[in-house]
């Protein structure tokens, strides 16, 4: 048993472990301005000012955007919500919905596409 | 009986109450689902401007320029991403005692939060008056009821982190209390992950 396990802050939450310190927040926060700048970036460089500088990436504009969301979104779960310190049990309760809201978003968005392109649907 | 006391009867050996936050959470990570992927499916659907994006000219010969505006709302966001570091500080110093540190970053939060709530209000007026409403077209509809809500989620947090505030320069706000602010800063970080994905879903992608 460590030192921290006989405080009463963690004898009130025996399946939590210690938070992070000032040093790994500022840490987490230069990294997320970081993914933020980058996600601005680029933008700018596919459909800003100084499109096309690096060819065409529209391709692969919105995959990477989403995916630098999603590493600031794990960034302030894991930390700042402090998920990874915590008991699982909070993470599942978070996570399930999440999963479920991440399904509801893609089959309405393969739903409505579908009946777009093949339906002739028009949206009243 | 203390506060720790009853954390130990639960039959998780958690704190209900945050185990309760973290349900509330989950259930608003629906709630949004539902708001985002409304605005995803009617994304570029709308047949009259004012657009996101693009500029559009009426049938009556009326111009409107593209009406987002990428760098109020980047702003916006990193005073958001920095108000989820300052209020961890300021959690780090209620757990730990620390009421100046509490204190200072709670204050800093709710500063950030003013500015966000601020940009919003600034944006949607701009939007208004550029002729974009709720019922102007798909688009309108789909982002005021979108961004409305999340700022109607920023406003009910700052409300939230006032009332800590207000407790912690009463000197109400112990380290043996401090789950009271966790609650709180908990919210305030879901605020934050939403617009997390708001962002470059509604400003960024074309």
């Amino acid at each position: 048993m460590t030192a921290h396990a006989t405080t009463p802050e963690h004898l009130a939450h025996p399946e939590e472990h210690a938070h992070p310190t000032p040093g790994m927040y500022v840490r987490v926060a230069i990294v997320l301005f970081i993914l933020t700048a980058l996600e601005v970036a680029l933008y700018e460089i596919t459909y800003g000012e100084h499109a096309g500088a690096f060819g065409n990436i529209q391709p692969v504009f919105v995959p990477v955007l989403l995916m630098l969301s999603a590493g600031k979104f794990a960034l302030v779960a894991m930390f700042y919500m402090h998920l990874k310190q915590d008991s699982k049990l909070f993470t599942g309760v978070f996570v399930f919905p999440l999963i479920i809201a991440a399904v509801v978003i893609v089959a309405l968005s393969v739903l409505i596409a579908y009946h777009h392109a093949f339906a002739g649907g028009v949206i009243t | 009986m203390s506060d720790h006391a009853h954390a130990l009867e639960t039959s998780t050996g958690l704190d209900s109450r945050k185990l309760a936050i973290w349900t509330f959470i989950g259930s608003e990570c629906m709630f949004f689902a539902s708001l985002i992927s409304t605005y995803v499916v009617y994304r570029n659907k709308s047949l009259v401007g004012p657009f996101p994006h693009e500029a559009w000219v009426s049938p009556a010969g009326q111009h409107f320029e593209p009406i987002i505006e990428i760098p109020l709302v980047t702003a916006g966001t990193a005073v958001l991403l920095f108000s989820s570091f300052f209020v961890v500080l300021a959690l780090y110093g209620a757990q730990r005692g620390n009421r100046k540190m509490m204190i200072g970053w709670l204050g800093a939060t709710i500063l950030c939060g003013f500015f966000f709530i601020g940009m919003q209000v600034y944006e949607f007026t701009h939007f208004v008056h550029k002729g974009l409403t709720l019922q102007t077209n798909l688009f309108g509809a789909s982002f005021f009821t979108l961004t409305g809500f999340h700022g109607t989620h920023v406003t009910i947090g700052v409300i939230w982190l006032i009332t800590m505030f207000i407790l912690a320069l009463r000197g109400q706000l112990p380290p043996e209390n401090s789950i009271n602010l966790e609650m709180a800063a908990l919210y305030w970080h879901f605020v934050d992950v939403v617009w997390v994905v708001i962002f470059p879903v509604v400003y960024l992608m074309k």
